[in-house]
């Protein structure tokens, strides 16, 4: 790991605190219905999605280690049991868990 | 100061069963997890979540290390990644602002906005006189913080004591959550595209660069969305 932990760790606690920091400052001023308001917010989920989907498909880590069939099995189980469940975040964040696991466990 | 009163009732919100906050455990046990994979030590894996307490940017920090990516490289990908932080804390400020309270509140407290604590401010804050809700959301926040901390702990200390299916079990447990939250916000023409295509664009960039795919693909889905939500309306 070429990078400096520490470096990296306050380097990404100053960039996360400046988009808070920022929002508070605007808070009373920034238009939300403004054209760059909406452009930052495209932007920000698309780039999250970006990394969730990277990480689902181009996994590093513990998660690399399983088969892509075995994560788009658990990827569909889940988004059907967030959307049976009313879309709550907790049944299939926990399910998504044991369902890897067991698959993972019976089918490699 | 802080209106106990107001701050405690804020803590104990995140007792409820259906509360953002136990996803959010889950989430950062699995960073704990992660970050001990990555060779980080129990100290630096506390100071990461207290400091930074956003796990899309703990979650970028460590993948980036892991491919070797350079700081100017972590700090562009990881503000672009919260910056998602400035519209939500835009939208809820507003809700919190008081003339009797101090300012200085609202810039500390600004460090707990993220997707939880924000999800449980927003349904709860109406029941709190304005005055008093500044104190209500550091409540909130400090709870939600705090689980985080523990939690990171918690994952790092038990990553010893799981087998290899349960931590991959848990190495879901980020993407998965963040996943179906995106699903649930995808409610507008310019947000469905902006997730659908940086869905798509983030691993169609890694097969060129690794590095710059998450950035690159995010700007680009990002700014398409931009203009299919400005040609077709929200």
């Amino acid at each position: 790991m070429a990078t400096n932990i520490i470096l990296a760790i306050l380097v990404t606690s100053f960039a996360t605190y400046i988009s808070r920091f920022f929002g508070v400052l605007t808070s009373e001023k920034i238009n939300e219905k403004s054209k760059i308001y909406r452009w930052f917010n495209c932007l920000a989920y698309s780039t999250l999605a970006a990394l969730i989907s990277r990480i689902l498909i181009f996994p590093s880590g513990d998660l690399g280690e399983t088969s892509f069939l075995i994560r788009i099995i658990v990827i569909l189980l889940s988004i059907f049991i967030f959307f049976i469940t009313k879309r709550n975040l907790v049944y299939p964040t926990v399910f998504s868990a044991i369902i890897m696991s067991l698959l993972n466990s019976y089918l490699t | 100061m802080i209106n106990p009163k107001y701050f405690f009732k804020g803590l104990l919100c995140v007792r409820r069963l259906d509360s953002p906050a136990i996803a959010l455990g889950a989430s950062f046990v699995a960073i704990g997890a992660l970050l001990k994979n990555l060779g980080f030590t129990i100290q630096e894996s506390i100071f990461s979540t207290f400091l930074t307490y956003a796990l899309p940017g703990s979650l970028i920090m460590a993948e980036s290390m892991f491919v070797g990516a350079s700081l100017l490289n972590i700090f562009l990908a990881v503000w672009l990644v919260n910056s998602r932080l400035y519209p939500m804390t835009v939208s809820l400020m507003p809700l919190l602002l008081h003339e009797k309270q101090p300012r200085w509140k609202y810039y500390l407290s600004c460090h707990f906005v993220a997707v939880s604590s924000w999800l449980i401010v927003k349904s709860n804050y109406e029941n709190i006189e304005k005055e008093n809700r500044i104190d209500f959301w550091i409540g909130i926040g400090t709870a939600t913080w705090l689980i985080a901390i523990f939690s990171t702990i918690l994952g790092y200390l038990a990553s010893d004591f799981l087998n290899k299916d349960m931590m991959i079990g848990l190495a879901v447990v980020n993407p998965i959550y963040f996943m179906c939250a995106m699903i649930g916000v995808m409610k507008t023409n310019s947000l469905s595209s902006a997730i659908i295509l940086g869905a798509i664009l983030g691993p169609s960039f890694y097969l060129i660069s690794p590095q710059w795919s998450v950035l690159f693909g995010g700007v680009l889905a990002g700014t398409i969305a931009f203009f299919i939500g400005e040609r077709y309306g929200d």
